[in-house]
This record gives C-alpha cells, sequence and structure tokens, in this order.
C-alpha cells in the first residue's frame, strides 16, 4: 500500500497552488472539455498544434489537487512535443495511473512518475487522467468527454449514497 | 477535558453506556493506514453489532427456508421470523397495522414504489408535484420519470442559506393542481430537520398526501408516523445498524389497498390465469419475489437494537457531539460549514478553504479517517450554496468524543499540506 502522502508531494502540491499553463489559447486549433460526473470536476483544454509540434497549449477548470497539477504537468510534458509523441506520453501516462505499467516501464513518463501512486487509489484514478483524457479528445476532435464515457479505461460507475 | 466529555461523565451509565455500545461493533477495532479506523460517514451506511451480526447467522445456520411456501418445519419458522421481523418494523416506526410495512429493497425502492403505485394512478397531465431543493436524487428522479411520462409538473420548494426549507413559499407552492409532496424528513447533505409535521398538515388540509423520506431521520430519532399523520414513510435497513438490501415503506393502508402493484411476479398474487390474475393483500401485492428474507430479519434484530438503548438517547448523544464538532469547526479559521440549520441531526458537512473535497477526504483517509466527500446525491442542493461537493462527517451513536478530536486535528493536517 502506497502511502497516501507520497502521492501529495511537494511537486503535486507546487503546481497545484502555480498551475503552469493555466487559462484559455484565443484561436486553438483543438479544443475539449472534460467532465468528471462522479465529483462535478471539469476542465477544458486548448491547443495550438502546428505542422510539426504543439506550439502552445493550455487549461482551466474546477478540479482537486491532483487533476490541476496533473494538467498543469501535463501541458509542460507535451508543449513542443509533436502530436505523436504526445499521444505516445498519454498512452504511458494512463497506463501508469491505471496501474497496466510501472513508471519504469514508461520510457518518456519522466517527472510525471509522481502520479504513480495514484494507481493504488481506485476512486481518485480519474482524478489523475481526466486532463489527458481531455487533451487525447482534443485531438481526436471530441469536444467533450467524460472520466464516464464508454472509452474511458477506468469506466466502472461508482454508486453513493 | 470539553464541557460536554464532564457532562457525559456524570451521566448515569445506565442511560447511555458508551463504552458497552461501542464493544458491540467489532468493524470498529479496524485499523486503517495503521491508524485507528474513525468512522464518519454513517450517512451513508452504518456498522453493525454483533447482535445483528449474531441474529443473521443464526438465521442462516438454523432457520433458513422460502418463506410463505411449502408446509415443512423450516418455511414454517423462516415465515413466522419474517413476519416477527415486520411486526418489530411496524412497532419501531408507530404503524397502526402490520400491513402498512411493506418490506423493500431500500428507500429508492421504496419512493419507486409509490411512484409507480400511487403516481402512475393517481397523478396526470397538469398535476404537480411538490419537491424540495434539499431532495436526495432517489426522490428527485423517479419523479422527474413521471412527470415527463404524464406530463406532470414538478415544484420546488426553496432552501436559505442555512440549508432551511422556506415555509412560506411551500405553502404559496399549492393549488387546485398540487397532487403530491415529497419531503425528506432530515438532508443527508446538510443535516437539515425539516418541519414536516407542519408541512404534512398544511398539505392534508389542502387533500394532498405526502411521502416522508426518512432513510436519514430513523437512524438519528425516534419516527412516529401515526403522530406525524404522513401518508408515506421511506427508509433503509443499512442506515439503521441492519443489513443492505432492505428497506422499509410504510403507507396508510387504504392507500396502499388502491395503488396498482409495483412489481409482478410470485406472492404478490391471489390467483393466476392466462384470462385474469387477481391480486394478493397488502403487503403482499407489493412483495413479489423471494424477499431478502435474511435481511428483514436482521433489520429486525437492529431495531430492537437501537430500541433497547433508546432512540431519545442516541439523539442526545448524537446531538452532544455535533455539538462539539461544531463548536470546534466554528472556531477553526479557513474552514465552513455548510448547512447552519437551526434544527440538525448530527451530520456535518463542511469546506476547507483552497482544498477540493476529494483532497481532504483522500488525505483524512490516509490519518484512518473516512468521511464521505462528493455531491451526496444531492447536486440541487450544492448547485444552491454554489459549491462542486463537500466534505462530510456524520456520526453515530457508536462515536466517541475522541473522534470529534481526531477528526479536528484531521483538518488541521490537510490544512498545514495545503499551505
Amino acid at each position: 500500500m502506497t502511502n497516501y502522502k507520497s502521492l501529495y508531494q511537494e511537486v503535486i502540491l507546487d503546481h497545484n497552488k502555480k498551475p503552469r499553463n493555466y487559462g484559455a489559447i484565443e484561436h486553438p486549433s483543438h479544443h475539449a472539455v472534460g467532465h468528471n460526473p462522479l465529483c462535478g470536476d471539469h476542465i477544458s483544454v486548448d491547443v495550438d498544434l502546428g505542422d510539426e509540434r504543439i506550439n502552445n497549449i493550455a487549461f482551466q477548470g474546477e478540479s482537486c489537487a491532483i487533476c490541476k497539477a496533473s494538467a498543469s504537468m501535463m501541458t509542460t510534458a507535451v508543449k513542443g512535443k509533436t502530436r505523436a509523441e504526445a499521444e505516445t506520453l498519454i498512452q504511458e501516462f494512463l497506463a501508469m495511473a491505471t496501474g497496466k505499467l510501472t513508471h519504469n516501464a514508461c520510457p518518456n513518463i519522466g517527472r510525471l512518475a509522481v502520479f504513480a501512486g495514484v494507481s493504488d487509489l481506485p476512486t481518485r484514478v480519474k482524478c489523475a487522467i481526466l486532463p489527458w483524457h481531455t487533451l487525447s479528445g482534443a485531438f481526436n476532435a471530441v469536444e467533450t468527454t467524460s472520466t464516464e464515457a464508454e472509452e474511458d479505461p477506468m469506466h466502472a460507475p461508482i454508486g453513493d449514497a | 477535558m470539553s464541557e460536554i466529555q464532564a457532562a457525559l461523565k456524570f451521566k448515569s451509565p445506565s442511560a447511555f453506556d458508551f463504552e458497552r455500545i461501542r464493544a458491540d461493533f467489532p468493524i470498529l477495532n479496524l485499523a486503517v493506514n495503521d491508524k485507528p479506523l474513525v468512522y464518519l460517514d454513517n450517512a451513508a451506511s452504518s456498522q453493525m453489532p454483533q447482535q445483528v451480526i449474531d441474529r443473521l447467522v443464526r438465521y442462516q445456520t438454523t432457520q433458513h427456508a422460502n418463506i410463505n411456501r411449502a408446509v415443512h418445519h423450516l418455511s414454517e419458522v423462516a415465515t413466522s421470523e419474517f413476519e416477527e421481523a415486520r411486526r418489530k418494523l411496524q412497532h419501531f416506526i408507530n404503524a397502526k397495522e402490520e400491513r402498512e410495512v411493506i418490506f423493500t429493497s431500500g428507500t429508492t425502492d421504496a419512493i419507486n414504489l409509490v411512484m409507480h403505485g400511487y403516481g402512475r394512478k393517481f397523478i396526470g397531465a397538469g398535476d404537480e408535484i411538490i419537491l424540495t431543493t434539499l431532495e436526495h436524487h432517489s426522490n428527485i428522479v423517479p419523479w422527474q420519470m413521471l412527470a415527463e411520462e404524464k406530463g406532470a409538473k414538478i415544484r420546488v420548494v426553496p432552501i436559505n442559506d442555512a440549508g432551511e426549507l422556506l415555509i412560506d413559499e411551500y405553502e404559496k407552492l399549492f393549488n387546485e393542481r398540487t397532487k403530491f409532496v415529497g419531503v425528506m424528513h432530515v438532508s443527508n447533505a446538510l443535516g437539515t430537520i425539516n418541519p414536516i409535521k407542519e408541512m404534512i398538515a398544511f398539505a392534508h388540509a389542502r387533500g394532498v398526501p405526502v411521502l416522508v423520506d426518512g432513510a436519514q431521520a430513523t437512524p438519528h430519532m425516534k419516527v412516529d408516523v401515526q403522530d406525524l399523520d404522513c401518508d408515506f414513510y421511506a427508509f433503509s435497513g443499512h442506515k439503521l445498524c441492519g443489513p443492505t438490501g432492505i428497506g422499509i415503506l410504510y403507507g396508510r393502508a387504504a392507500l396502499l389497498e388502491n395503488m396498482q402493484p409495483f412489481k409482478g411476479g410470485g406472492d404478490m398474487i391471489l390467483s393466476v390465469t392466462f384470462e385474469k390474475t387477481l391480486y394478493n393483500t397488502i403487503p403482499h401485492k407489493f412483495e413479489a419475489g423471494t424477499p431478502p428474507i435474511a435481511a428483514a430479519i436482521g433489520l429486525g434484530a437492529a431495531v430492537d437494537y437501537l430500541s433497547e438503548i433508546g432512540m431519545d438517547a442516541i439523539a442526545a448523544y448524537e446531538l452532544s457531539l455535533l455539538k462539539n464538532a461544531t463548536e470546534q469547526i466554528n472556531a477553526m479559521p479557513g474552514v465552513r460549514i455548510l448547512g447552519t440549520a437551526e434544527h440538525k441531526a448530527a451530520v456535518l458537512s463542511f469546506a476547507v478553504d483552497g482544498v477540493h473535497p476529494h483532497d481532504i477526504g483522500t488525505l483524512l483517509n490516509q490519518e484512518g479517517i473516512a468521511v464521505r466527500t462528493g455531491h451526496h446525491c444531492a447536486q440541487p442542493i450544492m448547485q444552491r450554496l454554489h459549491v462542486p461537493a463537500t466534505s462530510r462527517a456524520s456520526f453515530a451513536f457508536y462515536n466517541s468524543m475522541d473522534e470529534v478530536d481526531a477528526l479536528i486535528a484531521g483538518i488541521r493536517t490537510v490544512q498545514k499540506i495545503f499551505t
């Protein structure tokens, strides 16, 4: 069992407090909004994708620290990368956060390995993957996506009282 | 030692023997993340005392068979124990007759029964149903489904900033098209105790029946359906120290007799031919199929357990927990209580400045503290209070004053991490 405190590390708390690339892009080439209906959180992701690379990326919305830090670190990680490189990173992040791969098995994951511990917290995995899910939606012209969507790797509604 | 703790110490132990009660709940001895479990999610589901666990084991090891069917020994025993459980529940809510007590799978199932059995028969196009902003989704969605099917309309009683229903507005909603009122007794999200007796009297003066969602009231206070004069009262077993999968619909006999069955099948019939089926009498008309027999008997044992302690003693003790927690949270900078009604049950929703409820929930869990975070299946309240979600600590009579202190210390830890 991972010590939960390890998830709330300095780097995640810092990105939550001072999110990078927070806001909107005026004329994005790609855009999507992601919802987590379980908690009501939502974030939007704007991308300016040039011929070769991601020139600019921004996000904004209401979310918990895990989601906001994940979004912030995602934007810094993919900015300047090609779409193909970003898509590889999305796959690696989703696989790591859902526990399908260890962070050691993800060659491009780098500092995003701080989110590896979330795979031990099934109720929080969705918080971490929402930004990545939304970026994937933006690339594929899916303007609204949800952690409860059919294609969601974590599709497992959690009921409550 | 707080004033309340001191006061309790001098209280007669026979009135409310906390240590003895606490020892009845084996699950409370668990450790979570190497810390003693502090279970403060009782509004979602309560824990089960050993007495109820033992009753389930005794039923399953010595009494189980299907009910209302065979003439053999076990079937007779199971039938008799099942009906005995119904009588226990009848007395628990002081229903006039045992046939007014219907076993359902829970509060949601009970409300859906009323929607299908009463609503679909007696509510039509242009009719109006009054609900409140405080309702749990289970007392909203069935009525929306009915309104959509029939062309009926839902009217909603607003709340003030404290989370109290605006009774003047409630009264103004009535007109000649008003056909039904659905209201919760105690708010699961904010703890507000609604003045349902007065609301029922007002509706009855206009000939309108009232369904009360009592899921959060029955665990915290003495409920008397005859005194309330309600037409329907729904509640769940698993919030009452009983098993999941069992709940109760109380309904006035005269109304139940005129209602359509909800589910068709075995047990709910007198005779079946392909030409015509005759329905059974109440309550059996509404209990199609083999019921959760063990769960019903377990719930009977649970209300015996609660009655032995006394619902008034439980209410008084829980209020001392709530008062202590409220005072301590009010003294904390950066923490705000949501739901400050004058009359509240031991449910405490709160927000911590700059920290999302889900982060609070995860970090409190690290301290072994179980609270609920989210919208509590009451999104209209969250919209009204302009918050996406809250954190909620809900207390039971087996929670200690030390556990209140643990919660406060846990919130301080959360604040420290996020500063």
